[in-house]
């Protein structure tokens, strides 16, 4: 058990800054997605808690204890990387019982104290009875599986997995995804894994962090950061989005010379980005006050049909989802209202 | 779960959408056939007008049991000399960036280019007892050239860019992340080395050290300059061959060649064999 502090970290490479002044508190015990598109400075992020990278600026502390200054191998942590990099000349046996082997002859458990352990973790992660298998004779799932037991033999503080199912098909994701998150559960460990799949991040992360361009644009559980995105690009990154250009004037929202009967307390008056998401909308009969557009395209999604609307005129488009039988055909007008939305302020 | 693929080992390739699979054989085995095997077969054909106890005698006379010794041993050495170092210049070239790098990579091949005689000469020109580098080694009473030490200088030599070029492809295609991974389960940097990279590696070094060695052992031009050709010390096997057929000694010459083919043919079969069996392994080569 193990909380891990990232305080004020920048990094740098070849003066291209990949993290920007960086803070974060993970919790003991705490289960944490590090989200974010390619190139956001998630995997950046980790790999300097990892200690695999060394920060510009900053520090990284475990524990209330500096680890900054320390190297990989005395920071003792687990980390599973995206394509597996097991040791393919060894079995899946010598694979997970590495880390213990390696030991100075000091600290090194005997044997078959190391046998019987490689052996728990096999059963741990689904895998007995393949312990005398090389990797290549595994498939992706049970590679990333004994990837993960490696990385669990060694006792870590910290459990840090990067995009450890990024390689894996749709399916096996999932039993993997609900896998890990039963093992977490199970052994409690201080777990930080990068994804930028934000459906795995919801479902599997007690808390997400949603980083964009080498900062960390909001903080917090799954309902938080769906429900009450801190900017706009969180709430176009996590979930679908509509987004409007408006103006709040006089606590009300307009689109152009309209109102749009939605009240706008406390928010910032002027030009201001309004979002909702496509399915949680009312629709109305008759508008004296509401979005009126005129369906230009029709989709069929899973369990709902999505529209796109033109609003104002054809200068705006948004989408919205409605039943799977509703009547709407092309050119046929729609009243709607977001249920709920966020405003952003826009400069103009 | 897959299931092993050792029962379907054996069956010919299914056809695939690349045609032409029948054709191709047919000429890689004619092709075969015309370079190699026929040769081959002429040298075993000669050999065979010897009866048994004539190539006996041939065999364990005692200047070609000596010839054969050097020869085979001396390869060994190079080859074995030639896998540390070719793979340390491996290491260099592929996991560091200086300026020179391209040309000393240009110049691991010089070996491949340079006409073996030339090579022969500059050697035997050096290390003789009173060339630039032997006559550091005169005060100590130490003779490299006209030694089996000269002819392992030379071999080295030859054998070293078969080394080179084998294992630097194999190690330009190592995963950074397996040696990150070994750093994050507490291994160091000796660790990494001697227990994920070079076990990783071990099939091409193998692979390099049986192309030097075979390489070595055929080798010639160089060597004979650089060997003294003293009889019992410094004479090796292919010089033998030679000298008997200068003797118009053409049963002798095929007797000495069939058996050095004999025992090149085992040894790379072995090494092919452990090869074969790592790859089976691991899965790759």
């Amino acid at each position: 058990m193990m909380e891990v502090t990232v305080s004020n970290v920048t990094k740098e490479f070849a003066r291209f800054p990949a993290l920007n002044d960086v803070s974060l508190d993970i919790r003991s015990g705490e289960l944490i997605a590090l989200l974010g598109p390619s190139g956001s400075g998630k995997t950046t992020l980790l790999r300097l808690i990892a200690g695999l990278d060394q920060p510009t600026n900053g520090k990284i502390l475990f524990g209330g204890e500096d680890a900054s200054h320390k190297s990989v191998q005395e920071r003792n942590i687990g980390f599973v990387f995206q394509h597996y990099a097991l040791f393919r000349h060894m079995t899946v046996a010598e694979n997970i019982a590495f880390g213990l082997n390696v030991r100075p002859s000091s600290t090194r458990p005997p044997k078959n104290e190391i046998r019987k352990r490689v052996a728990e973790l096999l059963e741990m992660v689904h895998l007995s009875g393949l312990e005398k298998r090389y990797p290549n004779q595994l498939s992706g799932g049970q590679r990333q599986r004994v990837a993960l037991a490696r990385a669990m033999a060694i006792e870590p503080r910290v459990l840090l997995l990067d995009e450890p199912f990024g390689a894996l098909d749709a399916k096996v994701r999932k039993e993997l995804r609900k896998w890990l998150r039963e093992f977490h559960d199970r052994t409690g460990h201080t777990t930080v894994f990068v994804t930028h799949d934000q459906e795995e991040a919801l479902e599997l992360a007690d808390r997400v962090v949603v980083m964009s361009q080498g900062k960390i644009e909001q903080v917090g559980s799954a309902d938080d950061v769906y429900d009450k995105p801190g900017s706009p690009f969180v709430h176009r990154f996590i979930g679908e989005a509509s987004e409007l250009p408006v103006r709040v004037e006089n606590g009300e929202v307009w689109l152009d010379d309209r109102t749009v009967g939605l009240k706008a307390d406390g928010a910032a008056e002027g030009p201001s980005s309004l979002f909702f998401r496509p399915h949680d909308i009312e629709f109305l009969s008759g508008c004296g006050g509401c979005f009126d557009g005129v369906v230009v395209g029709s989709r069929r999604l899973a369990g709902a049909r999505r529209l796109e609307l033109e609003l104002g005129g054809s200068q705006y488009r948004v989408e919205v989802d409605v039943p799977v039988d509703h009547p709407a055909a092309l050119r046929s007008q729609i009243n709607f209202r977001p249920k709920h939305w966020q405003l952003f302020p826009r400069s103009a | 779960m897959t299931s092993t693929t050792a029962s379907t080992r054996w069956r010919l390739k299914e056809p695939s959408i690349i045609p032409g699979f029948g054709l191709t054989l047919g000429f890689s085995l004619a092709y075969l056939g015309l370079i190699i095997l026929i040769p081959l077969a002429g040298l075993i054909f000669r050999a065979s007008s010897l009866s048994a106890s004539e190539f006996l005698s041939i065999l364990t006379d005692e200047r070609t049991l000596a010839a054969l010794k050097i020869s085979f041993g001396t390869a060994l050495i190079a080859a074995l000399i030639n896998v540390v170092f070719g793979v340390l210049i491996c290491w260099v070239l592929v996991r560091y960036d200086f300026p020179g790098r391209r040309l000393i990579d240009a110049m691991v091949d010089l070996p491949f280019a340079l006409p073996t005689a030339v090579a022969g000469i500059a050697l035997s020109a050096l290390y003789a007892p009173k060339g630039w580098i032997g006559a550091w080694f005169t005060p100590f009473d130490i003779r490299i050239a006209y030694t089996p030490i000269g002819i392992t200088i030379a071999l080295i030599f030859i054998g070293l860019p078969f080394v080179v070029r084998t294992v630097q492809p194999v190690m330009e295609e190592i995963d950074r992340e397996v040696e990150e991974a070994a750093a994050t389960l507490g291994a160091n940097r000796f660790q990494t080395v001697f227990k994920v990279l070079l076990p990783s590696l071990l099939p091409a070094i193998m692979t390099g050290f049986a192309l030097a060695f075979a390489r070595g052992v055929g080798e010639y031009g160089s060597v004979v300059f650089i060997a003294g050709n003293i009889p019992y010390v410094s004479e090796i096997a292919p010089l033998l061959i030679v000298i008997r057929l200068e003797e118009f000694n053409y049963a002798g010459a095929t007797a000495i060649a069939t058996i050095m083919l004999v025992i090149s043919f085992a040894m790379l079969l072995i090494i092919n064999l452990i090869q074969s069996w790592s790859r089976g392994r691991y899965g790759h080569g």
